[in-house]
């Protein structure tokens, strides 16, 4: 693809630091409404970052998303798109480096997929020979099948449509993509699925992205960062997933984010970023009284039993009876935890086990164990 | 009732029909080619009113208030009050054929363009269309269905209407009608109707063939 149409505009360095979309006290106000829909807001998308714009219904994000690619003239401010002033730039040029993807796909009802996939490289005029190229390598990156090439929208399902969608959208390879509530009519299995696609996608073509959502968990699994906005267009907060759930600005934010804010910070940590400390493990052979006290250490009535970095299981103080501990006949340490979990799922794993905690490995290599109380500090600390 | 009167001679006399074979085949070509003549130009004149009317929307009420008022004049009177400007000509009888396709036409062509989804249309902007291109690749194409619709309601109105213009001398299968009226002649009558008849279901099956090959999307919504 060395042949694809390249931005025209070199950006200028001044107009442009790091940022590839960037909103200076922009402004909206519909003809005839008293009180405008996007109120001076003001916003920077660094390249090749997912940008989540998320809150209530009628805060106006759809209308800050589209006067991104002006289908909304904004009645002030700036905006510059890959340092191009796009209120400068004529629409129909801007848009054509703008990937679009909205809820309602608006594929094109009467041109197959394939067709669709071609709309801006044929545009722009690209040989026939690159767009059936181009075409080809988009339907099997966003993950359709080569046959459905020659179908008609109509003939996909929802969740496949919105992958044309997508498809269509990166055909020309835009540094920048809008998506506007884009998996918000499929249901929430194929929903979670696109998202989770979304994420892969990305981290292969590292575009700049808006998304717009008003649910609170796709933006936070998808956000490098997120945009939390109040009715007017007001920004009320922008920061990470973490931050904004560590620390949210005020009460409005606090709110949107939801009471299980603790629990949506545990999904976002990854089990491997805590010093795993070993938990109450013992050798094989050790004693008794030995036993009981690293049991007593960690305030439990059982002892794993660990062997040369391998876990062999637990039993319960009881039933050491006088003897010492054995290698074999143990309980099996039912949830084996992976180090890429998330503490959410470790909690789940935590509170659905006997023992109360949940053994960590890599691949089979044991980490340490992790318990409630371990992962309460963590997000309080 | 002249049917009634025919007692004691055969209701069809089909040697006549053989005797006249020529005559009908010429009087077939005639027919078809009133009747296509005012759909290219009905067609041509809607399409640019049309276009008028959804530029400026302001002109679409008076546009198809014309068109109805026109729809609405009994054929006869049309033709009776056009003859002393452009006499018995074929000009006289496009004139009133092709005003009768108007009101259909013109609704159909602003209809199927006003129904191309939104969402449609906001994508093909969003990808950087311009109107013009969007109009003719995206929102024509879209209303084909809706168009041929109308098409075929106006050819079928068309071929029944082509008959009263054997009264100023043209009139394809009208002129079969006219002349077995005049002579009390049953068999003549009765070619003339169920030919044109006939030609209506030829122009209707041939508009819905158009339309399955011009908007095959349109028809392949099960897998
Ligand atoms: N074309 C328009 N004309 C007038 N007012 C509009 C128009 N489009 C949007 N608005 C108003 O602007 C405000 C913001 O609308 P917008 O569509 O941006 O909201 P949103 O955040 O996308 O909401 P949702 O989550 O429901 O999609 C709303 O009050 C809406 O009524
Ligand atoms: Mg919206």
């Amino acid at each position: 693809m060395n042949n694809l149409p390249k931005l025209s505009a070199v950006p200028p360095r001044s107009a442009m630091p790091d940022a590839m979309i960037r909103l200076e006290h922009v402004s909206k106000t519909f003809p005839g409404s008293a009180a405008p829909a996007v109120r001076d807001l003001s916003l920077e998308v660094p390249e090749g970052e997912i940008v989540v714009l998320v809150g209530p219904s009628g805060c106006g994000k759809t209308t800050t998303l589209k006067m991104i690619n002006r289908i909304i003239e904004p009645t002030a401010g700036d905006i510059w798109v890959a340092g191009v002033n796009a209120i400068a730039t004529e629409p129909h040029v801007l848009r054509r480096q703008i990937g679009y993807v909205i809820q309602q796909t608006g594929l094109f009802p009467h041109r197959t997929v394939a067709q669709n996939v071609a709309t801006v490289p044929r545009l722009l005029g690209w040989d026939r020979p690159s767009i059936d190229d181009r075409v080809v390598e988009l339907i099997e990156l966003v993950g359709l099948e080569p046959e459905m090439a020659d179908r008609y929208p109509a003939e996909l399902s929802g969740g496949q449509q919105q992958r044309v969608g997508v498809a269509r959208a990166l055909a020309a390879d835009p540094p920048v993509l809008l998506m506007d509530e884009p998996f918000g009519a499929v249901d929430p299995i194929i929903r979670a699925r696109l998202q989770v696609e979304l994420l892969g996608l990305q981290a292969q073509v590292r575009k700049t992205i808006v998304f717009v959502t008003h649910d609170i968990d796709e933006a936070i699994q998808l956000g490098d960062q997120v945009a939390i906005l109040n009715v007017g267009g007001v920004l009320e907060q922008i920061g990470t997933p973490e931050d904004l759930l560590r620390e949210p600005a005020n009460e409005f934010v606090a709110e949107f984010l939801g009471t299980d804010r603790g629990l949506k910070r545990l999904s976002l940590i990854p089990v491997h970023a805590l010093d795993l400390d070993p938990g109450p493990v013992v050798a094989p052979g050790a004693s008794k009284q030995e036993s009981l006290v690293v049991a007593e250490r960690y305030e439990v009535d059982w002892v794993a039993v660990e062997s040369g970095g391998e876990l062999l299981g637990w039993l319960y103080l009881a039933e050491l009876e006088n003897g010492r501990v054995p290698a074999a006949d143990l309980r099996p340490f039912r949830t084996r935890l992976a180090a890429t979990a998330t503490l959410k799922e470790a909690l789940n794993a935590i509170v659905t086990s006997r023992a109360k905690a949940a053994a960590v490995f890599d691949d089979d290599r044991y980490l340490g164990m992790l318990t409630a109380d371990r992962i309460s500090d963590e997000i309080t600390q | 009732m002249i049917l009634a009167q025919t007692e004691g001679r055969p209701l069809v006399r089909w040697d006549w029909i053989f005797d006249h074979l020529d005559d009908i085949w010429a009087r077939t070509l005639e027919h078809v080619t009133l009747t296509g003549i005012a759909l290219i130009f009905g067609f041509a004149i809607s399409l640019g009113l049309s276009l008028l009317a959804i530029r400026y929307r302001r002109t679409y009420s008076p546009i198809t208030w014309v068109a109805g008022l026109l729809y609405t004049i009994p054929s006869l009177a049309l033709f009776a009050f056009l003859v002393p400007f452009t006499g018995l000509s074929l000009l006289t009888a496009e004139i009133g054929l092709v005003s009768y396709t108007l009101l259909i036409l013109i609704r159909n062509i602003v209809a199927g363009i006003d129904g191309v989804s939104p969402a449609v249309l906001e994508a093909a902007f969003g990808m950087g269309y311009t109107s013009r291109r969007a109009f003719w690749d995206v929102q024509m194409p879209l209303a084909v269905p809706v168009i041929v619709a109308g098409l075929r309601v106006a050819s079928v109105t068309t071929v029944g209407l082509v008959t009263v213009t054997s009264l100023i001398g043209q009139g394809g299968y009208g002129a079969f009608i006219l002349r077995g009226l005049r002579r009390d002649f049953p068999t003549e009558i009765l070619v003339g109707t169920v030919l044109s008849v006939l030609l209506a279901v030829v122009f209707d099956l041939l508009f819905l063939q158009i339309e399955r090959r011009t908007a095959p999307w349109a028809h392949r919504r099960v897998v």
